[in-house]
């Protein structure tokens, strides 16, 4: 199909073009709905079967870090936001510098949770042979509070005498920890991509409040990658959480 | 005779989208965003899988001629029926109708000039190619026991075969089938032309729009538990093992949550063709026209509060069991006003007995078959008796293969005059629906009796008792093989030989008929404008159908 401008061939107006893509995106968002919907019902069963090995595994967590990141991804919807609004408005500069700073905040969020794995990967949290609930506080280092490590080893053998099992519970939240953050990241590696796409085309002022349709729906994507992130913090992090 | 006047003989148009030149050659075709074409594309990929799903049917039916098994070993056997039903439901089933006949109709229908995305239409089909090739990958590097189902912890921890290649094969493909129902969807709400309103669209589109929505509601859920399944296996995880506290039976939720929907992926489209058909050959405005569309949409709702009607011997609540029986009842009443809709169409219609036609009528005995052993199963008490038997294997064979295969070959022959411009043999044509038909048969039913006598599916060996019934199913199979390879033969031949078959052979009334055969590039000359109603065979001068004048009689190719 032949290419107009920025009408594509297959449609009579820019309008159907516009009408058609977001209508698209939506589509596309109701898929991934349900794509995150297994993970979300699988961890929800495991959740009330093991709630003890799961309470101690979202405690491991560190909330600072989580919070922090919560904060930032709400902050990137929302220059994501200033983006569109400035191109609809036809303020060209200010598109390129919102996507930049969406793009940024982005970056801090994958920045963070890198760090959040090197943790679980120092603790032997990482399901598979090595794993084991108790090593953190069998080996604490020189930055640790021992006093919270010590509760937390309390804890744990408390736990063991009600779930014997309590590895492999443990293991399967910690597989559906990464499984679902790092869905969850994937997905905000593809936005950081479509964002520099969009950043390239921003510099050649290809955004204007007659053609904006780009800026939009990525921004559509975004907002959905942000909001699986709210759901995913409380549901990780929050639920048992009492230190 | 001879003050006939000659007619003059039809000539295939001079530019159509099959020898439009853009590029050149096979760079042409990989590149193509005609929807028609890669309607071909998928034409093709899918007869390939259909013929390894053949083949291996065929081996399946072979090693069942004797009590102790003729040809391969149990693990083999394991293998073949499973290689079978992946290759078939998740390669040919699926994307068949939708994916070929909805590509190549839903904008001719609609009177658009492509669908909303035609890139990622084509996206669409490389990713099927790409999930084809890993599962071909696992087919012959060790194959695949699992069965279709992929049921935990056998195929998470214990098969030996080739699993992780299959799972991700099928994940992939998943992601071909979303975006292909994405694609519809948007079409259908944003591209139709000026007049045609949502109660003047064919009733195929209807159904490729519920289809859609099982596709894109449906395929996200089995893309992640195979994955699930797929990690587990790879990293020795432990979601659905319970000897690492998993729940097996939660895999068969989420499983089932897609795969029943799935049948009505199959299903759905092939009741699409039907509506086409019978009116056409019936020369009658359809019987109930907005309860056969909104009957498309039920179906697809309904059939997604159904799914633990598979899991009846699981242990699930009594309460669940009977919801998801009650449930299963009440999706086959959508199913039966088509049916009901289809014949009152037929009343005081004057019918021909075309090859579409007969292959439709076909489909309404077989799926009427298959539709009434369903509420067998969905009956909690009987369903312990049958569960896991042939009468099981029978009556979903009777609504995939009988239903859905026979729309699909149905499809074939109503729209292959519109692909390729050309006409095929008629008596040839009517012979092989025929034979398709009692070779289906003659395979099928005998299962139904095995299945109530008590022979489990998936068992490479029978009591010796079973044998004149299973003697006869192979029987039927190899005439049900000749039914599949005429059609091939006399349509390929049809190609270049054929007939020439002018723009509306039938005649029919969608807008598809409008155009030239083969269409387009484009489409239409000029977006068309609809003033009248769907299947209104009286008031249709464009088409030549006007009240009191004598209806064409259908062309038909050369004997």
């Amino acid at each position: 199909m032949h290419r107009t401008g920025e009408l594509y061939g297959q449609f009579e107006t820019l309008g159907q073009q516009k009408e058609s893509a977001t209508l698209g995106m939506w589509v596309f968002l109701v898929t991934e709905v349900l794509f995150f919907g297994g993970l979300f019902m699988t961890y929800t069963i495991n959740r009330r079967a093991f709630s003890t090995a799961f309470g101690i595994g979202s405690n491991t967590l560190d909330i600072t870090l989580g919070a922090g990141n919560t904060v930032v991804l709400i902050m990137s919807s929302l220059t994501m936001a200033m983006a569109v609004w400035s191109a609809q408005v036809g303020k060209k500069k200010l598109v390129s510098i919102f996507l930049i700073a969406t793009l940024g905040l982005g970056t801090v969020f994958l920045g963070v949770k890198a760090i959040e794995y090197k943790q679980k990967y120092d603790h032997h949290l990482i399901p598979g042979h090595g794993f084991d609930m108790r090593y953190r506080s069998a080996h604490p280092t020189a930055s640790d509070d021992l006093r919270e490590l010590a509760r937390e080893k309390q804890e744990v053998e408390t736990a063991i005498k009600s779930d014997p099992d309590i590895n492999y519970h443990g293991q399967l939240y910690f597989s559906l920890y990464f499984g679902m953050t790092g869905l969850h990241a994937l997905h905000m590696i593809v936005g950081a991509g479509l964002l520099l796409w969009l950043i390239k085309g921003s510099f050649a002022g290809r955004y204007t409040p007659q053609y904006n349709t780009p800026v939009e729906i990525v921004g559509l994507y975004w907002h959905f990658v942000d909001i699986v992130w709210i759901y995913l913090f409380p549901l990780l992090y929050l639920i048992d959480r009492h230190h | 005779m001879s003050d006939t006047p000659t007619i003059p003989a039809l000539e295939l148009p001079h530019k159509h989208y099959l020898n439009a030149t853009y590029g050149s050659g096979l760079r042409s075709w990989l590149l193509t965003t005609d929807h028609k074409r890669i309607a071909l594309l998928y034409l093709c990929s899918v007869t390939v899988f259909f013929f390894i799903g053949g083949v291996l049917a065929t081996m399946i039916r072979i090693h069942l001629l004797t009590p102790s098994g003729a040809l391969v070993t149990p693990e083999t056997y394991n293998k073949l029926f499973t290689m079978h039903g992946v290759a078939m439901i998740f390669f040919f089933l699926i994307p068949s109708i939708p994916a070929v006949f909805g590509n190549f109709l839903i904008p001719l229908m609609i009177g658009a000039k492509d669908l909303a995305f035609p890139k990622i239409n084509l996206l669409s089909w490389y990713i099927y190619l790409i999930g084809g090739c890993f599962v071909l990958y696992s087919f012959s590097t060790g194959g695949l026991d699992t069965g279709w189902t992929f049921y935990t912890p056998l195929s998470s921890v214990y098969s030996n075969s080739a699993v992780t290649p299959a799972v991700i094969g099928i994940f992939i493909n998943g992601f071909s089938s979303i975006l292909t129902g994405l694609n519809f969807i948007v079409t259908i709400h944003t591209m139709r032309a000026p007049g045609m309103t949502w109660f003047r669209m064919p009733l195929f589109v209807w159904a490729h729009y519920a289809t859609s929505l099982v596709m894109i509601l449906g395929t996200p859920v089995i893309a992640i538990t195979l994955l699930l399944a797929g990690l587990e296996r790879m990293f020795h995880l432990g979601f659905f093992n319970p000897a690492l506290g998993g729940d097996p039976i939660l895999f068969q939720h989420l499983f089932w949550f897609y795969s029943h929907p799935a049948v009505y992926i199959m299903i759905l489209p092939a009741m699409g063709v039907i509506s086409e058909i019978i009116p056409t050959f019936a020369r009658k405005p359809i019987f109930g026209y907005s309860f056969i569309a909104g009957s498309s949409i039920a179906i697809a709702v309904i059939g997604f509060l159904v799914w633990a009607h598979h899991m009846f011997v699981t242990g699930e609540s009594t309460y669940a069991a009977l919801t998801f029986s009650f449930l299963s009842y009440v999706v086959a009443i959508p199913s039966a006003v088509k049916v009901f809709n289809w014949t009152s169409t037929l009343y005081k219609g004057s019918i021909s007995w075309d090859p579409p036609m007969i292959y439709a009528l076909g489909f309404i005995g077989l799926f009427v078959i298959g539709g009434l052993t369903g509420l067998f199963l969905a009956c909690l008490g009987l369903d312990i008796h049958i569960h896991d038997t042939y009468f099981v294997v029978a009556h979903f064979h009777y609504i995939m293969v009988g239903g859905a295969v026979m729309g699909y070959v149905g499809a074939l022959h109503f729209w292959w005059p519109k692909i390729t411009g050309r006409l095929y043999p008629r008596a040839l044509s009517r012979f092989a629906a025929i034979i398709l038909f009692i070779g289906f048969n003659l395979t099928f039913f005998p299962q139904f009796i095995l299945g109530y006598l008590g022979m489990p599916r998936r068992y490479h060996t029978y009591p010796p008792e079973f044998q004149v019934l299973n003697v006869l199913s192979t029987a039927g199979a190899s005439i049900l093989a000749l039914g599949y390879l005429l059609p091939m033969s006399y349509l390929t031949w049809s190609m270049r030989y054929g007939k020439v078959a002018g723009s509306n052979p039938w005649p029919a009334t969608g807008l598809e008929w409008k155009t030239d055969s083969p269409p387009l590039t484009e489409n239409f000359e000029v977006t068309p404008e609809v003033t009248w109603e769907p299947y209104d065979f009286k008031n249709r001068p464009d088409l030549g159908l006007a009240t009191g004048a004598p209806l064409p009689a259908p062309a038909h190719g050369d004997d």
